[in-house]
C-alpha cells in the first residue's frame, strides 16, 4: 500500500517537475504570464509532493513497516526513534530522497523569493533548478527506489550500522547534502544568465548570500564529520584522504575559489568565464563526488552501494558539463572582460593567486583520489597514492594559501604603492617574525610547524591591524568609544569584517592541523591490572575491566585512572562496544579534551578473563584549536550574511547599552 | 606556477606510490616487490590469526584462493578486521618474505548481511560473563 503510494507519489513528482521546467522555458519564450504563473505553482506542488514522499518513508520507519525493502534494511524495531528517522538518509534510496527534497526545497525557495520579479532570468533559474530535481527523482523511479517492497516481511530489520547510531549522524549528513544542494542555486542562475545572455553582475548579486550560506553548510559538514569521526571512530584522527571526504572537499575548494572571484568580477569586471566555470565545476564536482561514492568504484572505508546509479550519476555528469560548457562556448563573444590587471602587485592579483591555489589544491587531490583509475587504465594495474602524497602536495599549498589569506585583505586594489605596502605589511611581518622566535624558544624546531607558525602569526598581524586601525579612525571620527566603534564597523561592513573573521578561523584551525599532526605522540601497551603506562608527563594506570550490559548491546571497558606527576587528573572509560549480529566490535573511545593537549585513550583488545588489556594512548596537541576554528569560522559567516534588520536592531541595543 | 605545481605533484606521487596487489602477484613477483610500498588485498585466511599481547603483534595470512601471504602488524586489529573477511594491507614487503604491515584496511558495508543465526544480546553476554557484575568472581 505505502509502496504503490510512495512510487506513484515520486512518479507524480517527477512529471511536475518536468512540467515546472518546460513550462516555465515555454512561458518565457512565447512572453505568456500564465503559462509562468502555473509553471511557479507547479513548483510549489512538486515541492508538496516530495515532502509527502518523505513523510510516507518517515513514517515507515518511525512505525517499523518492514513491507518496505528499505526500512527493513535500516531500520529495526529497538531503535530510538531519533535513529529511525536518521534511517532516512542511513543509505542510498533514502539519501537521494533527501537530497530530491532539498534540491526541491531550495528551488522552491528561490521561486518564492524572485519568481514574480526578474521575469527575463527566473524561468531560466526554475527551469535548470527542476531539471536537477527531476534527474534524482529519474534516479529513484527507475533505478533505486525507496518505496520497493519486501515479500515476505520480516519480523525485525538489519537496523543502521551501529557506528551511525550516534546523534551526530542527525547533524554531519544533513550539513552536507544542505551545502551540495546549495551550490545548484548559484549553478543555476549562472546558466540562467547565459541562457539569456544578461551576462552582467546580476547573477552574482542575486546568488551572493545563497553561495555564502551553502559554503558554509559544507564547511560545517566537513568540520563536523572531522569532530565526529575524531571522537567516536577509535583511530584518533579526523581526516584520512578517502575518497568520500576528498569528494567534499574538491567541491569545497572550487566554492572557496568562486566567493572569491566574484568579488574581483563585481570590482574590477575581470573573470567573467572563470566565474562561470567555477560555479559549473563546483556543481560538476558535487556530482562527480556522489559518482565517486555512490558507483563503488574505488575502495573506500566508507559505505557503498553497487548498480545502475553509478552510471546514471556519470551520464548526468556528462550532461550537466556539456551543457554549461557549451552554453559558455555559445556566449564567448560577450563574456570579454572589461578590465586587465594593472599590477602584479595589488589586491587582484593576489586573489587570482588565491583562486590558482585553489584549484591547484582541487587538481592534485582529484589526482590523488582517480590515481587508481588512471594507472589501471594505463598500465593494468592499481596504484594508489596515500596519505604522504595529500600531505606532501596540500602543504606546501595551503601554506601559500596562508600567506595570500594574509595579503589579499589588506592590499590595494589596481596597483599597490609602496606606503601601502608598508602601511599594511611591516607590522604584521614583525608579528610573525616575533610570534615565531617565541614559539621557537618555546621549543618548537620542526621545519613545517615553525612555517606554519610564520604565516598564521602573519595573517593574525594583518587582520589584528585591519580592525585596531579601522576602529581607531572610526572612533576618532565619531567621538565613539572603542567597544562602540568597533561593534558599529562590524555591523557596517559585515561582509569584509565577516570574511576577516572567517579568515581568523582558518588559521586557528591550521595552527591545530599543523601542531596536532607534528607533535602527535602514540605508545600502544598490553597491560595487566595495576600496571602503569607512561606517555608523555602522563601516567595512565590499568585497573580493572568491567563488562555491562546496554540497551543495545554488551559494553566492555577498562578502567583507567591518569595523573600527571602526583596531581591525579582524570579517570578514563575506553571501551569495546559488542552489538547482537556484529561479529566484530565497535570502539567507544575516552579521552581528556583539553584546549591545549587531548589524551585519547583506546581499548584496543583485552583477555576475556580480565587478566590483561591493550591500550593505545595517544596526546593530541591543539586539537581543539580545529575545532574552535570551525566555530570562529561559523560566527564570521554569520556575521557576514546576517539579514540587514535583525542587526539594525541589535546595533541599536548596543548603543543603547553603551549610553 | 604550472610547472611548480607539476613538480609537487610528480614528486609527491613518486613518493607515495602504494603498488595494489593480489596475493597470487606478489608471490610471482617476489622480486619487483621488495622494499617497495604494497596494498595487498584479500581475505584473511581462517585460523591463521595470531595475537601477541606482550609484543602488541598481530600476525596473519592472506589469501586470494590460490596463494597465501604472510603478513606481520604492529598493533592491534581495526574494528571490523576478522578471519574470513576482507581485508587491505598497506606496507612493504620485508626480505625475510612477510609483509610488514603498516596499516589494516577492512573491509565495511553499509547494509550488513543477514546473519546465518540471529544473535542476541543474552549470547553476547555469555562470552563477557566473568567481567559482568554480580557474576564476578
Amino acid at each position: 500500500m505505502i509502496s504503490t503510494l510512495g512510487h506513484f507519489v515520486l512518479f507524480l513528482a517527477l512529471g511536475l517537475s518536468l512540467y515546472a521546467a518546460a513550462g516555465a522555458v515555454f512561458g518565457a519564450r512565447t512572453r505568456r504570464e500564465d503559462w509562468r504563473a502555473s509553471s511557479r505553482n507547479a513548483v510549489l506542488a512538486q515541492f508538496c509532493l516530495v515532502t509527502l514522499a518523505i513523510f510516507l518513508l518517515e513514517y515507515a520507519l518511525i512505525t517499523s513497516d518492514f513491507s518496505l525493502r528499505y526500512v527493513a534494511n535500516n531500520s529495526t524495531r529497538g531503535s530510538l526513534v531519533r535513529y529511525k528517522i536518521a534511517g532516512l538518509w542511513g543509505s542510498l534510496e533514502g539519501s537521494i530522497l533527501l537530497w530530491a527534497w532539498l534540491q526541491s526545497l531550495f528551488s522552491a525557495l528561490v521561486v518564492a523569493r524572485y519568481g514574480d520579479r526578474h521575469e527575463a532570468v527566473m524561468p531560466y533559474v526554475q527551469a535548470v533548478l527542476q531539471g536537477i530535481a527531476a534527474f534524482f527523482l529519474l534516479v529513484m523511479t527507475f533505478a533505486v527506489n525507496p518505496f520497493t517492497p519486501l515479500v515476505p516481511v520480516p519480523p525485525d530489520g538489519r537496523g543502521l550500522n551501529p557506528l551511525l547510531e550516534v546523534t551526530d549522524m542527525l547533524v554531519h549528513p544533513l550539513l552536507l547534502y544542505l551545502g551540495y544542494v546549495g551550490f545548484s542555486v548559484p549553478f543555476a542562475f549562472a546558466m540562467a544568465a547565459l541562457i539569456t545572455g544578461r551576462l552582467t553582475d546580476e547573477w552574482l548579486k542575486y546568488t551572493r548570500r545563497w553561495t555564502v550560506i551553502a559554503w558554509l553548510f559544507l564547511t560545517g559538514g566537513i568540520f563536523y564529520g572531522g569532530w565526529w569521526s575524531y571522537r567516536t571512530l577509535g583511530w584518533g584522527g579526523y581526516w584520512a584522504w578517502d575518497p568520500v571526504e576528498n569528494a567534499s572537499f574538491m567541491p569545497w575548494l572550487t566554492g572557496t575559489a568562486f566567493i572569491h572571484s566574484v568579488m574581483i568580477q563585481e570590482r574590477k569586471r575581470m573573470l567573467k568565464v572563470w566565474n562561470l566555470a567555477l560555479i559549473t565545476l563546483t556543481f560538476a564536482l558535487v556530482i562527480f563526488g556522489t559518482f565517486l561514492t555512490r558507483s563503488g568504484i574505488l575502495a573506500s572505508v566508507h559505505a557503498f552501494a553497487d548498480g545502475p546509479v553509478g552510471a546514471l550519476f556519470l551520464g548526468f555528469l556528462a550532461l550537466v558539463l556539456l551543457f554549461s560548457l557549451g552554453l559558455i562556448a555559445y556566449r564567448a563573444d560577450r563574456l570579454k572582460g572589461h578590465g586587465e590587471l594593472d599590477s602584479i602587485v595589488s589586491r587582484e592579483s593576489a586573489f587570482l593567486l588565491n583562486n590558482v591555489v585553489l584549484i591547484g589544491i582541487c587538481f592534485t587531490v582529484f589526482l590523488g583520489t582517480i590515481f587508481p583509475l588512471l594507472t589501471e587504465a594505463i598500465r593494468g594495474t592499481k596504484i594508489s597514492v596515500g596519505t604522504p602524497y595529500f600531505n606532501r602536495v596540500s602543504v606546501p599549498l595551503g601554506m601559500a594559501l596562508l600567506l595570500l589569506m594574509g595579503i589579499g585583505p589588506l592590499i590595494a586594489w589596481g596597483r599597490a604603492s609602496w606606503n601601502n605596502l608598508r602601511r599594511n605589511f611591516v607590522k604584521p611581518i614583525l608579528v610573525a617574525a616575533a610570534g615565531t622566535a617565541v614559539v621557537f624558544a618555546l621549543g618548537v624546531r620542526q621545519a613545517e610547524a615553525l612555517l606554519a607558525f610564520c604565516c598564521s602569526f602573519f595573517v593574525v598581524g594583518t587582520i589584528a591591524l585591519e580592525f585596531f586601525q579601522s576602529t581607531r579612525a572610526r572612533a576618532r571620527a565619531t567621538g565613539e568609544r572603542l567597544p562602540v566603534a568597533f561593534a558599529a564597523l562590524l555591523l557596517k561592513s559585515r561582509r569584509r569584517y565577516g570574511g576577516l573573521i572567517v579568515h581568523l578561523g582558518v588559521v586557528i584551525a591550521i595552527i591545530g592541523i599543523a601542531v596536532s599532526s607534528v607533535y602527535k605522540v602514540e605508545r600502544e601497551v598490553t597491560l595487566k591490572p595495576q600496571e602503569r603506562l607512561e606517555i608523555g608527563p602522563y601516567t595512565i594506570q590499568f585497573h580493572d575491566l568491567r563488562a555491562g550490559e546496554q540497551p543495545t548491546h554488551v559494553l566492555v571497558w577498562a578502567n583507567l585512572s591518569v595523573s600527571k606527576g602526583d596531581r591525579p587528573l582524570a579517570d578514563l572509560r575506553p571501551g569495546q562496544r559488542f552489538y547482537p549480529n556484529q561479529q566484530s566490535p565497535f570502539a567507544s573511545v575516552d579521552a581528556r579534551y583539553h584546549w591545549t593537549e587531548d589524551l585519547y585513550t583506546i581499548l584496543s583488545t583485552f583477555e576475556r578473563d580480565g587478566s590483561s588489556a591493550t591500550i593505545k594512548a595517544m596526546i593530541n596537541p591543539m586539537m581543539a584549536w580545529i575545532w574552535i576554528g570551525g566555530v570562529v569560522i561559523l560566527l564570521g559567516v554569520l556575521v557576514a550574511v546576517l539579514p540587514e534588520r535583525r542587526l539594525a536592531m541589535l546595533s541599536v541595543r548596543v548603543k543603547a547599552q553603551a549610553t | 606556477m604550472l610547472a611548480a605545481l607539476a613538480g609537487l605533484v610528480y614528486s609527491g606521487v613518486k613518493e607515495s606510490m602504494v603498488y595494489f596487489y593480489t596475493p597470487t602477484e606478489v608471490r610471482e613477483k617476489t622480486d619487483a616487490v621488495r622494499g617497495k610500498a604494497l596494498r595487498v588485498g584479500g581475505m584473511v585466511v581462517e585460523g591463521s590469526v595470531r595475537w601477541d599481547p606482550q609484543q602488541v603483534l598481530l600476525t596473519f595470512a592472506l589469501t586470494d584462493g590460490q596463494s597465501n601471504v604472510p603478513v606481520r602488524h604492529r598493533g592491534t586489529a581495526p574494528d571490523l578486521f576478522k578471519e574470513g573477511a576482507g581485508a587491505v594491507v598497506e606496507g612493504t614487503w620485508a626480505p625475510e618474505g612477510y609483509l610488514r604491515s603498516s596499516n589494516i584496511m577492512a573491509k565495511h558495508s553499509e547494509e550488513y548481511k543477514a546473519p546465518t543465526q540471529a544473535e542476541t544480546l543474552e549470547g553476547k553476554k555469555a562470552l563477557f560473563k566473568s567481567l559482568l557484575p554480580g557474576e564476578k568472581r
